[in-house]
Order: C-alpha cells, then structure tokens, then sequence
C-alpha cells in the first residue's frame, strides 16, 4: 500500500491504494469519479482518457503511483458550474454521440487535438489524431463534426478572455 | 494485475540500487508496453521502479554532428522537438507514427529499445542509422545490440540513459501500420551516412526482429533512387507470417516501403 497525492480537477486528493492500482480504478473506485470508462483494458479504447499535467493519456496504463504529485483533469472537471464546455456542448450540438459510452474519452482527447492544433485543425487531422479513441456507434462522422465546431467554439472562447 | 511494489526513482544509481534488492524487478519508463503486459498477467514483477521523473533521463539535445534523445524522453517531446527536426527529421517523423496520440504522451526510446519488440518503430531508426545506445555502465553500438525477438545486449539491471545518433546525410522512414495496433506490419528506415554508406533497416518484417537488408544497402549504395529498390529480390524466408499478413506480402512491403523512405528522405 501507498498513499497516492494529486490534484484532480483542482482539489488535492489522498489515497491509500495498492501500488497495483490504475489510475482509471483510483478515479473511480477511491473517488467516485465515474465519468471515466474502462472500455477495453488494454490500452486500444480511449474510453478512460483524462489530462495528466495537461496532456491526454489513457488513464488505465498509468500506476496510480505514477501519477502522484501530478494534477489530474477529468470529465467532471471541465464545465463551469451548469455551463458545458465548448467541447461537451459541440458533442451535444452536432449529436456527437448515440451510447455515448466512448465520450468522455472523445471529449478529454478532442480538447487535447484542439490545444495542440489551434486554428489549424481540418477534417483529415482530427480522424487521425482521434485513432487511439474507438466509438463502437457513431461511424464518427458527427464526432470529427463536433470537434472541428468545438475548435472554433474554444478558439472565440479563448480571444474573449 | 499481480501484487507488486512501486518506487519511484529519482536517479539512475537510486533505481539501479534499488532494482538490486529486489528478487524480480522491473523498470518501468513510460509503461505503454509493460503495464498492458502486467495487466494479462503475463508479467508479475516483485517491483516495478519508476524512470520517467529522472531529470537527468529526459531530453533532446543536438550537437555538432549527433543527435541525442535521453532515454525516458516521450515520443510526443521527440516527434515536436525542434533539435531533433532539425537535426534528422526522420527521427522526429518515425516518433510521430508510434502508436497513437495518448501513447505517444507516455511512451519512451529508452523503453522501446529495452523491449525490442520486433514490430516497434525506433529500433529501425537506431540501427540504419548507427546510433550509440548509452547505459549507466557503457556504450553499445546498434549493430551490437539488437539480438532478437525482446531481447537485447542488455545486462540484468542495466538501464539505457540516452541515444546518440549521427547525423546523416539523408534519412527516411516508411511504415505501413497495423491498423488496430499500429505498431509496424513492415517498416523501413533507410540512412545514406555522410562518408557516403547506405544502410538499411527493416522492423516488423522479420521472425528475428529487426535486420538490416543488405541487398537493399547495395543497390541504393549504387543509386540512391526509389526506382533502385525494383530489382532488388526480396526472399520470403524467415520473414513473420500470420493473419495480417503472409512472408511473402511483408517481403513486397520492404520493397515498397524502402522506395517510399528513400522518396521521403529526398
């Protein structure tokens, strides 16, 4: 056992947990925060990724031990209050998910391609980019939709604050 | 999952110590091969001892002629390094092709060539282009380090700190991915030294992992022209055969492949 300390969605947490626990079953299991899949188990799916420091990983291939002292973003912690983010609302706009079992996935990755990419985001790029996320429903049209709409959305957002 | 004990490291001699005690340990860099591989339970590690917060571990620094990419260095830090761009674009190029945007984020050199899968990209990359795999006990040349199927020269406990790569005159790299796992149905790394050598690296292809082709070596040596590789005559034996693809249809995607990376390196 080992006491894990991070930052999820801007609270510091602390977790005593076997060092065999995943990321993915910490969120979950330790802190109720079931916003984040485990689709496949073996790391193709993209159902659990959420932001480590920022970048998009697949939180069931990472030890919670891993990341202790990091600061964690989750599904749950991305809308202001009732106020979706632009790329939860671009998901619900261009009816961006059926089951909607991948979308917490979708939406984390998705925010990662935009900030990577800026304005330079085409169609081309994004179903590229969105290979490590797989949506059993959608044949993907409305999600490669939703992301570019949401690049848009988050690049107004941005020049207004 | 197994039971096992996690440390975190936080220098090379510390992980090296702290590998020593234990009965089955295991380093563990950015996990993107290990963890799925402890998750089927078909590795139980006593320990597993943490890599990737080592500072002196990570980055990517180009020098006069060498191009140096430390070992716990994520492939995303290496496919957007300006160094590495700069320095030899294929190399930055080929850590934008691994797996995918999420494994790229975690997913390290010095843990690719320590687990030497037969079909992982940076192994073609670091034997056609020559490259020195730095240790905390030594310097291994490519040519010496790769010995098969997941195994490489390493020593028990040995743990690779950077790659050095010389800059060439040219370089490309062609793959064609899997299209579930993206790891190499076939790739070619195709290096022309700047002494004027042609050397030539498959991965993904061969029962024996990856290999340098010297037919292709030769004909390119000759004429460092994709059109070059046509009468080159690839044989099927010994290359992988299985459900996504036959030896004889990797042996025509060397081909092809090697043509495209000799087009891509210009």
């Amino acid at each position: 056992m080992s006491t894990v300390k991070l930052t999820v969605n801007g609270k510091a947490v602390s977790a005593d947990v076997e060092d065999r626990t995943l990321l993915v079953h910490l969120l979950r299991d330790h802190l109720n925060l079931t916003g984040t899949h485990i689709g496949c188990d073996t790391s193709q799916c993209g159902a659990c990724v959420v932001h480590i420091d920022g970048r998009a990983v697949k939180s069931c291939t990472v030890l919670a031990g891993q990341a202790s002292g990091s600061s964690i973003t989750t599904i749950e912690g991305i809308a202001k209050g009732d106020e979706l983010h632009p790329m939860q609302a671009a998901f619900r706009d261009n009816h961006g998910l059926q089951c909607g079992y991948c979308t917490p996935g979708m939406i984390m990755s998705a925010i990662d391609i935009v900030q990577r990419h800026g304005g330079q985001l085409d169609e081309a790029t994004v179903r590229h980019e969105l290979e490590g996320n797989i949506c059993r429903c959608t044949g993907y049209h409305n999600i490669v939709k939703a992301v570019l709409d949401a690049a848009g959305r988050m690049k107004v957002s941005q020049a207004a604050e | 999952m197994y039971q096992t004990t996690y440390h975190r490291a936080s220098s090379v001699d510390e992980a090296a110590a702290t590998f020593a005690k234990g009965s089955e340990a295991k380093y563990l860099s950015g996990g993107q091969t290990l963890l799925p591989v402890m998750k089927q339970r078909l590795a139980s590690p006593s320990d597993v001892i943490d890599l990737a917060k080592i500072k002196e571990l990570i980055g990517v620094e180009a020098a006069g002629d060498t191009l140096t990419i430390k070992a716990a260095t994520p492939h995303y830090d290496v496919a957007t390094s300006d160094a590495a761009k700069k320095a030899i674009p294929a190399v930055a190029y080929l850590a934008s092709l691994i797996g995918d945007p999420a494994v790229r984020y975690r997913g390290t050199i010095g843990g690719s060539l320590a687990n030497n899968d037969p079909a992982a990209d940076y192994p073609a990359a670091v034997l056609a282009l020559g490259a020195t795999i730095k240790t905390n006990k030594r310097s291994i040349a490519a040519d010496d380090y790769f010995k098969g199927l997941f195994t490489t020269a390493l020593e028990d406990g040995e743990i690779i700190t950077a790659v050095s790569f010389p800059v060439p005159a040219k370089a490309g790299y062609a793959k064609f991915p899997h299209p579930a796992s993206r790891f190499a149905l076939t790739g070619v790394f195709v290096a022309k030294t700047k002494a004027g050598d042609v050397r030539v690296a498959v991965t993904g292809a061969s029962q024996s992992g990856v290999m340098r082709v010297a037919a292709l070596e030769n004909a390119l040596k000759a004429n460092w022209s994709a059109s070059a590789v046509d009468s080159v005559s690839i044989p099927a034996s010994g290359l992988l055969s299985d459900i996504h693809g036959s030896s004889d249809y990797r042996a025509n995607l060397i081909k092809v492949m090697a043509a495209r990376a000799v087009t891509a390196a210009g």
